[in-house]
């Protein structure tokens, strides 16, 4: 675990909706959580909570015309993301911020070669010549572990397979070197081996530029090999965050406690988190107070009216819940 | 690749001969030609006498045999208006079409790329919905009205634009719009339509992670994917063209191939049609094979085996 960096990336009070035809879907919903150098922070979540549009948000890339940030602050080593003209978003996207798409097979642009997508990406950083470009591409591919990456850079995606597609996406996303990389579900698609390969992949990269990753999973086996810190997030918010250990050692929140029973073994890697009784609220349609309410079994009638507020609980644990206990933090 | 051609080649062929068996049935089942060409006080020996210099008092089986092997040596008979060689008329009238053809083609390619990618971009705006409207009232317009509407307008209200037959530059306009409108109007709903599918993939996502303008997104990421079902449909679109070009060329007395059909048809000069079915037929056979191939050169997952 590396050593906490300074914060490079935070997130305060993110509100980001999808205006559709029927209704305001909120997504995101008052999500906040900071991420600091050289550090993983798993966000985890079950299908729908709003991991993706989070994701999408921070780097203003939210479906449109439906999606729109209604709320809140993005600090990217201090400067508002949220109040950005699109053209300076530019300059972020790649540069500062990545991301790797949680569909890799369809990330690709079909009808170009991949060298001339990653050479894309780089003459978004760099201004060199068409052939150092393709050198440094070639580089870039070398360093995702693809063999024979010069003639690698000549074929199309369809050419390759779905492990090799997702090195390149890998090696498009730190392209430009950026200090946020943001990892939506990056394995799902690929075999247990090639996933390992994939994270130790990430791991390296991020030793050597001291990357600030956001990992989104369903997969807690992931979460314990991967992270440092672990956001849960339930119907458009963070209800628990906390260091991996402390969190897989005593959930506080009754949603984190309820999605680490549902799986059988620490390690157990499941494709989308085992229902917990009852279904998440739909997002048009939120209740008042608790949103996990309707399904929890310690609810009273305080947590149907009001949202409970965030509660510290131990070192950088906290949770939002009416039955946690604040405790100082101790020395 | 020279298999697939091989390939497509046979295809094409066997094609032509099921188009030449249904068109030597057609001209035999439309009405007698004998009775359009004698005089009508003519004697019984008169029209027996012609029957047997044209063949037509053969059996069907051999007639038939007589117009294959011919048309396979690019005989295709003499007409009967013209009295000469079906295949040369044809032939001499086939450069006229040719210089209206991509014209009109070319014109609505112009338009149709763009007005679709506004449309596309912009979509439920008021630029979406008017370039929608404008798409319905292309395709529901009947070409011999827009013809006729367009000569009132300009030749005979205006009087700027020429109505009828070949000759300078000023002239291929009305009967340019005329035959590219309909083509412009469905072009542009499969351009916007498939435009908005692809903006929709992950890859454009991806393009806009790393950082690319919003204009080399839609241009050089979509538009590239989103031509892929436009340059498949180009052989349809070519086979309506060739069609659309009979009522073009008749309502602007175009001297082409498309008026040549109409003529063959009015006249029942039907040795003259069946050559004029037949190698359109072959023209639209090989432009279907070209885009084929060009096809390939768009679309890399294409494979020929
Ligand atoms: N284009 C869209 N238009 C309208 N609603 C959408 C759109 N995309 C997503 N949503 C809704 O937004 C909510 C959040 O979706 P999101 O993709 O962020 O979920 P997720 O946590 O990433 O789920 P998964 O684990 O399945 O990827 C969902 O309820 C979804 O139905
Ligand atoms: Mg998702």
């Amino acid at each position: 675990m590396a050593s906490p960096g300074r914060v490079v990336l935070e997130v305060r009070d993110l509100h980001a909706y999808l205006y559709t035809r029927w209704g305001v879907v909120r997504a995101v919903d008052g999500v906040s959580f900071a991420l600091r150098e050289g550090e993983t922070l798993g966000l985890v979540g079950e299908s729908g909570c709003g991991k993706t549009m989070t994701a999408l948000s921070v780097l203003r890339l939210m479906p449109e015309p439906a999606g729109r940030i209604v709320q809140g602050q993005v600090l990217l080593e201090g400067e508002d993301l949220v109040t950005k003209s699109e053209s300076e978003m530019r300059r972020v996207r790649g540069r500062r911020i990545s991301m790797i798409l949680q569909d890799p097979q369809t990330s690709l642009n079909p009808v170009f070669t991949v060298g001339s997508q990653i050479v894309e990406a780089l003459r978004m950083r760099y201004a060199d010549g068409v052939d150092a470009l393709r050198r440094l591409a070639e580089e870039a591919l070398r360093r995702v572990k693809v063999a024979a990456p010069a003639e690698r850079l000549r074929a199309f995606p369809h050419q390759m397979s779905g492990g090799m597609k997702q090195r390149v996406v890998g090696a498009i996303a730190v392209a430009g070197e950026p200090r946020v990389l943001i990892a939506d579900e990056p394995t799902t698609a690929l075999d247990v081996t090639i996933q390992l390969q994939y994270l130790v992949l990430l791991k390296e990269i991020q030793a050597r530029t001291r990357l600030a990753m956001l990992f989104i999973t369903h997969d807690f086996g992931i979460v314990a090999r991967m992270c440092d810190r672990v956001a849960v997030m339930y119907a458009g918010r963070i209800v628990e965050t906390g260091p991996t250990r402390a969190l897989f050692r005593a959930p506080r929140h009754p949603y984190t406690a309820a999605l680490m029973a549902s799986v059988p073994r620490m390690e157990a890697s499941v494709e989308r988190l085992p229902s917990i009784e009852g279904q998440p609220p739909l997002l048009h349609h939120m209740p008042v107070g608790c949103r996990f309410a309707p399904r929890c079994s310690y609810v009273d009638d305080r947590c149907r009216r009001e949202y409970p507020p965030v509660v510290p609980i131990g070192p950088a644990h906290e949770a939002s819940c009416w039955r946690v206990e604040p405790s100082p933090p101790s020395r | 690749m020279q298999r697939y051609i091989l390939r497509r080649l046979l295809q094409g062929a066997l094609l032509l001969f099921i188009v030449a068996l249904v068109v030597f049935a057609l001209a035999r089942v439309s009405g007698n030609p004998i009775d359009l060409l004698v005089r009508e006080d003519a004697t019984a020996e008169d029209r027996a006498h012609l029957q047997k210099a044209l063949g037509l008092d053969r059996p069907m089986h051999e007639q038939l045999y007589i117009f294959l092997t011919g048309a396979v040596r690019g005989d295709l008979g003499q007409s009967i208006r013209y009295r000469r060689s079906a295949a040369e008329v044809f032939f001499e009238r086939l450069p006229n079409t040719l210089k209206l053809l991509p014209l009109a083609m070319a014109g609505a390619l112009a338009i149709a790329i763009p007005l679709g990618v506004l449309a596309a971009v912009y979509r439920g705006t008021l630029v979406d919905r008017l370039a929608g409207g404008l798409a319905v009232l292309g395709i529901a317009t009947p070409q011999f009205w827009l013809g006729i509407v367009l000569i009132y307008v300009f030749s005979i209200q205006l009087g700027v634009l020429p109505s009828a037959r070949m000759g300078g530059p000023s002239h291929y306009v009305l009967p340019a719009v005329t035959l590219g409108v309909f083509l412009l109007a469905g072009m542009m709903r499969l351009v916007r339509s498939s435009l908005l599918e692809v903006m929709g993939s992950e890859f454009v996502k991806l393009a806009r992670l790393k950082g690319l303008s919003q204009t080399i997104v839609i241009w050089k990421h979509c538009l590239r994917n989103a031509l892929i079902p436009v340059v498949t449909l180009f052989g349809v679109y070519f086979a309506l063209l060739v069609t659309g070009a009979i009522v073009t060329e008749t309502v602007f007395a175009w001297p082409g191939v498309g008026r040549l059909t109409y003529e063959a048809v009015i006249f029942r000069d039907y040795p003259l049609l069946q050559a004029v079915i037949l190698l359109k037929a072959v023209i639209v056979l090989s432009v279907n094979l070209v885009v084929d191939i060009l096809y390939a050169y768009l679309d890399p997952r294409v494979r020929y085996a």
